[in-house]
C-alpha cells in the first residue's frame, strides 16, 4: 500500500491569525477580513500596516489580523485614521467600519476624511442592520425591512430612504477610488478582492482616499439561513445598491 | 527657533510655542473663541518644521485624530474652549482607557451652554472629575502667567508620556488673551519613556501592538481598572502648588489659574494694610494638593476659596481639610472680569474684620 502523499494547495495568509472568530454562521465579515489580509500579504504591506478598528461586530478585527491596531470610538475611525496617517505618512493605514458606524454616527468623519483626500483605505461593510447591538435599524436598512426598531418595516415617510454611501463618497474631491462590491457568490468575491486591491493601490501611490463598500450578510439579524441571506443580497440589496466602480481617478473616468 | 529669547506674547501663543519646544509634531483643532490663537499659530509653525496641522471638521474629529497620532507615539495636541471640550470628552475617555499620551488645552469661557467668550472657571468639575465616561483621571495643570503657560506646555508632554495618559492644561480667557514677556527655552532632552514598547509602528517581526479599551473577558476589565487606579495614585508625585505669604497668615485664600494670580495682587494690597492673609494656589488640580493644604489646616489657618464660578474647586478644598476645619467660599460670577479690588471685601469678611 502506498503512503498517502498530501500536498498543501491552499492555506491562510500569514497576516491572518490562527484563531476562531466570534462571528455568527453565514456572516461574511470573515470573508472580508480574509480578502483584506490576503491582499496585505500579497502586496507586501502587512508589516507596515496600521489598522484602525471601529465599533460593532468588527471591533475584534485586531484579534483576527496580526497587525498593529488602535481602537476608535463609535463612528470616529476615519478621524483616528487621519491622525495615524498624518503622524506616519509612510505607513499603510487601513480602517474597517460597519454601516451604523460609518453611515450614521460617523457620517461627518467619513465625509470629511474622503473630502480631505486622506491617503487611507476604508472598508465599509454594509449589511443593512446594526449587528452587534441586536438588529436595530441602520441608515442603510432597506425600505420595508423589518428590524427591532422598525418592527413594521422601514417607512421612508418617517425614516427616510436607505443611504447610498458609495454614490456620496464618489462625489467628494479627495476620493481617488470608490467601489461597491458584494460577497454573495464566488464571482463577486473575486471582484471584491480586485476592488480592495485598487483601493489599497491608490493609497500606496499617494493618490488619495480609497473606499470599498461591501454588501454583506447578517443571517442572524435578518432571521434567515446563510443561503437565504445570500439570495437576499442578490434579489434585494444589489437592485437598490448597484455594484460597480463609482470613481477611479486612475482610470480617468467615472461611472 | 532659537534656544532662548525674550518675547512679548499672549498666553495662547505661549502654550503653542511651549508645545513645539517640547517636540510637538501634530496638532488637530477646530476654531472656538478664546483659544483661536493656538490653531492659528500652529497652522503656520508646524508645517514649517515638518509637522502636521489639521483643522478638523469638528472638535469631535480633532480629538479622535489625536487618538490616531498618539497611538503612533507621535507628540500631539489639541486645544479648545469649554463647549468644544465637552465635545472632546468621548475621545479623552478613550485616550485614558487605551493609555495614550496626548495634551489637551482648555482655555475656558463662560457657561453653561454657549455662555459667553469671557473668562470663567466653570470647567473645573469637567476637567478634574472626568467629563467623559468611566473611571479615569487626567493630570490637570493650571498655569497663571504666560511664562508658566509656556513652561507648563513643555512639562505636560513629559508627563503625558511618563504616565501614558492625557494631560490637560487648564487656562481661561484671561490667560489666553493677555500678553506678557516670556523667556522661551527648549528642553535638552525629550524622553518618550520607551514608547516604542507600545506604539504602532507596523508589526514587523514582533507581536502586534493593540491599543484598546475594550475588555470583555471575565476579570479583564477589572484588572485593567486596577492597573489604571494604581497609575492615577502614582501621579501624586507630580503634585504642585504655589504658597504665597502663608507662613504667618491667619486666612489662606485658595484660588487657581488667572484668579489665583489676581488674588495674589489682592493679598499684596491687604498685606500693606497689615492683614495677615496668604495665597494657596493649586498648580496641579488633579492630583489635588490635599496634603499641603491639610498641613496648613493643622496649623490653625482659616480658609476661603475664591473661584470664577459658582463653587467647584471648593469641594476639593473641603475634602482636603474636612477632618480639621472648613472653607468659606466666594464665587465671582462668570460674565464679568474681576480686579484685585473685587476680592478685598470677601477676604476681609472671611477674616471677620468686616
Amino acid at each position: 500500500m502506498t503512503a498517502l502523499q498530501e500536498k498543501l494547495v491552499f492555506d491562510k495568509s500569514d497576516c491572518i491569525a490562527d484563531r476562531v472568530t466570534h462571528y455568527c454562521p453565514g456572516c461574511q465579515h470573515g470573508v472580508a477580513h480574509r480578502l483584506a489580509g490576503e491582499l496585505l500579504d500579497e502586496m507586501g504591506l502587512s508589516q507596515k500596516t496600521l489598522l484602525v478598528t471601529s465599533i460593532g461586530c468588527s471591533v475584534f478585527l485586531y484579534n483576527y489580523l496580526n497587525l498593529d491596531s488602535v481602537e476608535a470610538p463609535h463612528g470616529r475611525a476615519p478621524a483616528v485614521a487621519t491622525g495615524v496617517k498624518r503622524s506616519c505618512p509612510d505607513k499603510f493605514v487601513l480602517s474597517y467600519q460597519g454601516d451604523g458606524d460609518l453611515a450614521s454616527i460617523g457620517m461627518a468623519e467619513i465625509m470629511h476624511c474622503a473630502n480631505r483626500g486622506e491617503k487611507v483605505s476604508i472598508i465599509f461593510v454594509n449589511n443593512t442592520v446594526y449587528g452587534m447591538t441586536g438588529g436595530q435599524m441602520a441608515p442603510t436598512t432597506l425600505e420595508g425591512q423589518k428590524t427591532t426598531t422598525s418592527p413594521a418595516g422601514r417607512n421612508p415617510l418617517k425614516e427616510g430612504m436607505p443611504i447610498k454611501m458609495s454614490e456620496i463618497i464618489a462625489t467628494l474631491g479627495g476620493t481617488a477610488y470608490c467601489a461597491r462590491v458584494a460577497l454573495n457568490n464566488i464571482k463577486n468575491i473575486r471582484q471584491a478582492k480586485k476592488a480592495l486591491k485598487k483601493a489599497f493601490e491608490v493609497q500606496v501611490n499617494g493618490l488619495g482616499f480609497g473606499f470599498v463598500e461591501i454588501l454583506s450578510t447578517c443571517p442572524t439579524n435578518w432571521r434567515m439561513t446563510p443561503v437565504q441571506a445570500n439570495e437576499r443580497i442578490e434579489n434585494e440589496m444589489i437592485p437598490y445598491f448597484p455594484l460597480g466602480v463609482y470613481k477611479d481617478i486612475t482610470a480617468g473616468e467615472e461611472v | 527657533m532659537p534656544n532662548s529669547e525674550r518675547i512679548f506674547i499672549k498666553g495662547n501663543e505661549a502654550i503653542a510655542r511651549g508645545a513645539i519646544a517640547a517636540g510637538l509634531k501634530c496638532y488637530f483643532g477646530y476654531p472656538i473663541t478664546p483659544q483661536n490663537d493656538i490653531p492659528e499659530f500652529m497652522s503656520a509653525a508646524l508645517p514649517a518644521i515638518g509637522g502636521e496641522f489639521v483643522q478638523a471638521e469638528s472638535e469631535v474629529a480633532a480629538s479622535n485624530m489625536l487618538i490616531g497620532a498618539a497611538a503612533t507615539g507621535t507628540r500631539c495636541m489639541t486645544s479648545s474652549s469649554s463647549p468644544g471640550i465637552s465635545l472632546k470628552q468621548e475621545a479623552i475617555s478613550y485616550l485614558a482607557g487605551s493609555q495614550l499620551p496626548a495634551v489637551v488645552v482648555n482655555m475656558t469661557r463662560g457657561g453653561p451652554g454657549l455662555g459667553d467668550i469671557g473668562p470663567s472657571q466653570g470647567d473645573y468639575f469637567q476637567s478634574v472629575k472626568g467629563g467623559g465616561h468611566g473611571d479615569y483621571r487626567m493630570l490637570v495643570i493650571a498655569p497663571s502667567t504666560c511664562q508658566e503657560a509656556y513652561d507648563t506646555a513643555i512639562k505636560a508632554f513629559d508627563l503625558a508620556y511618563k504616565y501614558r495618559n492625557p494631560v490637560m492644561i487648564l487656562g481661561d480667557a484671561i490667560l489666553g488673551q493677555m500678553k506678557e514677556p516670556v523667556t522661551t527655552w527648549t528642553p535638552d532632552h525629550i524622553d518618550d519613556h520607551n514608547s516604542d514598547n507600545w506604539c504602532l509602528t507596523g508589526a514587523d517581526g514582533r507581536d502586534s501592538h493593540i491599543l484598546r479599551s475594550l475588555f470583555l473577558g471575565e476579570g479583564e476589565l477589572a484588572a485593567h481598572n486596577i492597573m489604571l487606579e494604581k497609575k492615577y495614585k502614582s501621579m501624586e508625585a507630580e503634585i504642585d502648588q504655589e504658597m504665597f505669604e502663608c507662613e504667618d497668615a491667619e486666612l489662606i485664600v485658595v484660588a487657581y489659574g488667572s484668579i489665583g494670580r489676581i488674588v495674589k495682587s489682592t493679598i499684596r494690597n491687604l498685606r500693606k494694610k497689615g492683614y495677615k492673609v496668604g495665597l494657596f494656589r493649586p498648580i496641579t488640580l488633579y492630583p489635588f494638593p490635599s496634603e499641603a493644604m491639610k498641613k496648613l489646616a493643622l496649623a490653625g489657618k482659616k480658609f476661603l476659596t475664591i473661584e470664577h464660578n459658582l463653587g467647584q474647586m471648593v469641594e476639593d478644598v473641603r475634602l482636603s481639610i474636612r477632618t480639621i476645619t472648613d472653607s468659606d467660599f466666594f464665587g465671582f460670577y462668570p460674565g464679568n472680569l474681576p480686579t484685585p479690588d473685587d476680592f478685598e471685601d470677601p477676604i476681609l469678611k472671611s477674616m471677620g474684620g468686616k
